[in-house]
């Protein structure tokens, strides 16, 4: 099992859709320097950093030593990992390896993104096969517009059921100073009423059918930082550590044309493996709060159905009733959302941030049940369909 | 220099310019015969694991699945006729970053999986509407005049 593991201080920048004020470097700095002074350390208390974002989007290779005086890497161990959408948690997973393994006690992770510099669609297009895939390939949009209609044709769920998705990630936003979007026109404004606006737009352009401009996430600058220490340490460090208890992820895609567009088995096998870790038999009973990749609204719908938190086909139930709202069940998203803010190589790593800020009771406006908050279930997502889940909780593992 | 000229500094950025990276990917010999097929043939073929029976188009040298290497031995045949698993009308404009110009639009994106093959091609249909473009329709490829041993040999998939 290794040596227990919590999170113990999480700085973001305040995610926009283009900090020209700041190069890439300094954007990495700004999450760094705001995470340690969150966790009252400084960058002498860390033992390794790990590092990532979409490799090669802002057309820089070796990032990793290409940021090290902004990220305090200089005479450190430093490793990259890019791993597309899942970046961020697996910057996390392999930061928790680094303390887990007994030979780290304090690492810093770091993801990051200043997708204003690049063209996203083209570079997006670049992680797929040259030959038997980059000839047609609709960038991301198209690549979740199938699973979207898929999921429409097998369950005939609708685009309202699609637009209540993205109108709670965007309602929740609005308790989010960090967040991209903050669509302030939406206060107070019953969701069901919001749906109606939403589908009945005309300026609300179709982009790849079922899916329209307010289905999609933004394109973000930000950058994140969490540290995670070793037991012994968590403690001195966080009044409230938030425990690391149980992490998978499943890579399993090769080519856009294996995928199983019925059911996202890597998300589903690697919550199977995290509940199987961390004896969790009832999902949506035991799970207090979650912070999930959806980086477009009918994955918010579907993915709940493939991580079990309800039946396949219910998804949509979930949502009209209110079970993910901030004051559900089972909150989803409090911080926003990918659909609210997407700095690509951050944003898994702010699913894992976010997900302690609960946790610790340290979220704010956007904080759930008061903060009797026990066990927190953060997400990453990729592209080639891959699946990142890190399981936290506020009792240190047995 | 005092504050006040400081807080002037115009945020300035810098382009790429007009630079680009050229590429020339091995295709390998499972793949290389497969656009041969299209360019010489047009046939379409796949190729069969002897361990869990998948046939995988195009083909491949490992079955991932099984982690078990495939020869030459092992393709098949498959149809140029298939059914479309799933698709998409696609409506924004975007650069093509392999060819430096805007994709045109509509067009339709689908997953085509041929009779006899276990995964799809990914590909475009001769349509854009919705009405025949949609999961479990029918489809042909449609092969070019002109075939140079691409992927794009195959100019579209018609909706039958």
């Amino acid at each position: 099992m290794g040596k227990r593991v919590a999170i113990v201080g999480f700085g973001q920048t305040y995610q926009r859709s283009s900090r020209k004020d700041v190069n890439g470097v300094e954007l990495i700095n700004e999450a760094v320097v705001t995470a340690l002074a969150e966790a009252e350390l400084t960058i002498r208390d860390i033992d390794a950093i790990v590092i990532g974002n979409m490799d090669h989007f802002e057309g820089i290779n070796y990032v990793d030593m290409w940021s090290a005086e902004g990220s305090g890497a200089v005479m450190k161990p430093v490793i990259k990992v890019c791993t597309g959408g899942t970046t961020g948690t697996t910057v996390a997973m392999c930061a928790y390896y680094h303390v887990a393994s007994g030979m780290f006690d304090r690492v810093l992770a770091i993801g990051w993104e200043k997708n204003s510099e690049s063209d996203t669609t083209g570079a997006i297009i670049t992680a797929f096969h040259p030959v038997w895939e980059r000839p047609t390939l609709g960038g991301a949009v198209a690549g979740l517009a199938i699973e979207a209609s898929k999921y429409m044709h097998n369950y005939g769920a609708t685009e309202r059921d699609g637009a209540r998705v993205a109108v709670r990630e965007r309602l929740h936003a609005l308790n989010n100073p960090y967040a991209h979007l903050h669509q302030e026109w939406m206060k107070g404004i019953p969701p069901e009423k919001l749906v109606d606006l939403i589908v009945g737009s005309e300026q609300n352009a179709m982009l790849a059918y079922p899916l329209r401009m307010s289905d999609m996430c933004p394109r973000t600058d930000g950058a994140a930082a969490v540290i995670f220490a070793a037991e012994g340490k968590a403690e001195k460090i966080a009044p409230v550590p938030a425990w690391v208890h149980a992490t998978a992820n499943r890579h399993n895609f090769v080519y856009a044309g294996d995928v199983d567009m019925d059911r996202n088995t890597t998300i589903a096998e690697a919550a199977k493996a995290v509940f199987k870790k961390a004896k969790i038999k009832e999902p949506l009973k035991e799970i207090d709060v979650c912070e999930l990749y959806l980086p477009y609204s009918y994955a918010g719908l579907k993915w709940i159905e493939d991580i079990g938190f309800c039946a396949y086909g219910e998804g949509p139930r979930l949502l009209w009733d209110g079970v993910t709202d901030m004051d559900g069940e089972l909150p989803i998203n409090p911080s926003g959302g990918v659909m609210s803010s997407n700095a690509i190589g951050a944003t898994a790593l702010i699913r894992v941030g976010e997900a302690a800020l609960q946790v610790m009771g340290k979220a704010g406006a956007r904080q759930v049940k008061g903060g009797d908050v026990n066990f927190a279930f953060a997400t990453g997502f990729g592209g080639c369909y891959w699946g990142d889940i890190m399981l936290l909780g506020k009792k240190k593992p047995a | 220099m005092n504050d006040k000229k400081r807080e002037d500094v115009e945020l300035l950025s810098i382009s790429s310019g007009e630079a680009s990276q050229p590429f020339n990917w091995s295709v390998g010999k499972h793949g290389s015969l497969f656009l041969q097929q299209l360019r010489d043939s047009k046939k379409i073929v796949g190729i069969k694991c002897p361990g869990c029976q998948r046939v995988y188009v195009p083909p491949r040298p490992v079955c991932g699945h099984c982690f078990k290497g495939l020869t030459l031995d092992d393709i098949i045949p498959v149809s140029d006729e298939g059914t479309v698993y799933v698709c998409t009308i696609v409506q924004f404009g975007f650069v093509d970053p392999s060819t430096g110009v805007q994709r045109p639009v509509p067009y339709t994106w689908a997953f085509v999986k041929l009779d006899g093959a276990d995964t799809c091609l990914t590909h475009f249909l001769d349509s854009t509407d919705p009405e025949k473009v949609k999961v479990g329709a029918r489809v042909k490829a449609v092969f070019e005049e002109k075939r140079t041993g691409n992927l794009m040999d195959i100019k579209h998939f018609k909706v039958l």
